[in-house]
């Protein structure tokens, strides 16, 4: 087992004492482990963001093989559980925070109190606008970064991040919807991921107000 | 005249958020609307109504995460 001590200077030698201290107090809620969370809440891990809370009400299931960052020996289990796992065992010493809720305009307010960044991480549509409008209302100081259209396969750069207000960001293609023939798949949910957490990374090193 | 998600566009006078998204076949479920910045609660959407001027962000979401 590693120390605390040791990890933490793997990640000062690869991102500097000032940046680290930056993302070890950084807060993030992701809200939804899909294709999107689950490779979301990997990057953040990865780079040693301190407190991450994992929000998601569904188990894992073998049709979430083909994009999440799940495997077969986490079928059947609630993704809070599942993924709370995987990433302690990139670094065993983050805050990890998991509510196995469905997220509601009624819970919304108290669920995403305590994190200074939102990403919304959904799969279906009505989901990700109730999520979006909750957080604009209530909590308009939040950063949010939410994502849409990443469906198929190809058109890499057709994937995007959009400022929409100071604190408001959209990823994805904006129009690529998952339906039959026009699956998810594994190469481009990720790029859209990606976009999503290296935003949120620019966010938490630039606190950008 | 309103400008909509950067593009100026004629209105009535008059005329909601709600109508505005009918009249751009927007679905009100899977949309946020941001009117001079500032987000418009879905439960106002019937009753904001849209004045000359007004700036109007309709961000839409399509499935898949």
């Amino acid at each position: 087992m590693l120390t605390f001590e040791e990890i933490e200077a793997a990640l000062i030698q690869r991102h500097t004492e000032e940046i680290q201290k930056k993302l070890k107090t950084a807060k993030v809620a992701v809200a939804g482990l899909g294709g999107l969370g689950s490779n979301v809440a990997f990057a953040l891990a990865r780079i040693g963001a301190g407190h991450l809370h994992l929000i998601d009400f569904d188990r894992v299931d073998i049709t979430n093989l083909n994009r999440q960052q799940y495997f077969i020996r986490h079928i059947g289990l609630f993704k809070t559980e599942a993924l709370k796992q995987e990433l302690e065992e990139i670094n065993p010493y983050l805050d990890i925070r998991t509510d196995c809720v469905k997220v509601t305009p009624e819970n919304l307010t108290e669920l995403f109190q305590e994190e200074d960044i939102v990403c919304e991480a959904f799969d279906e549509p009505e989901a990700k606008a109730m999520l979006v409008n909750g957080i604009l209302e209530h909590f308009p100081d939040k950063f949010l970064v939410a994502a849409s259209g990443m469906a198929g396969y190809g058109g890499s750069n057709a994937i995007h991040t959009r400022k929409i207000t100071e604190h408001f960001y959209l990823c994805g293609d904006e129009t690529a919807e998952s339906a039959p023939g026009n699956g998810l798949m594994a190469p481009r949910v990720a790029l859209c991921a990606a976009h999503e957490a290296n935003l949120i990374t620019e966010l938490i090193i630039g606190g950008k107000e | 005249m309103l400008k909509v998600n950067g593009k100026d566009r004629m209105f009535t006078a008059g005329i909601t958020v709600m109508d505005l998204l009918r009249e751009m076949e927007y679905p009100a479920e899977r949309v946020a609307v941001e009117r001079n910045g500032d987000i418009v609660p879905k439960r106002c959407f019937s009753e904001v109504c849209l004045v000359d001027g007004d700036t109007i962000e309709v961000v839409s979401f399509v499935g898949g995460g």
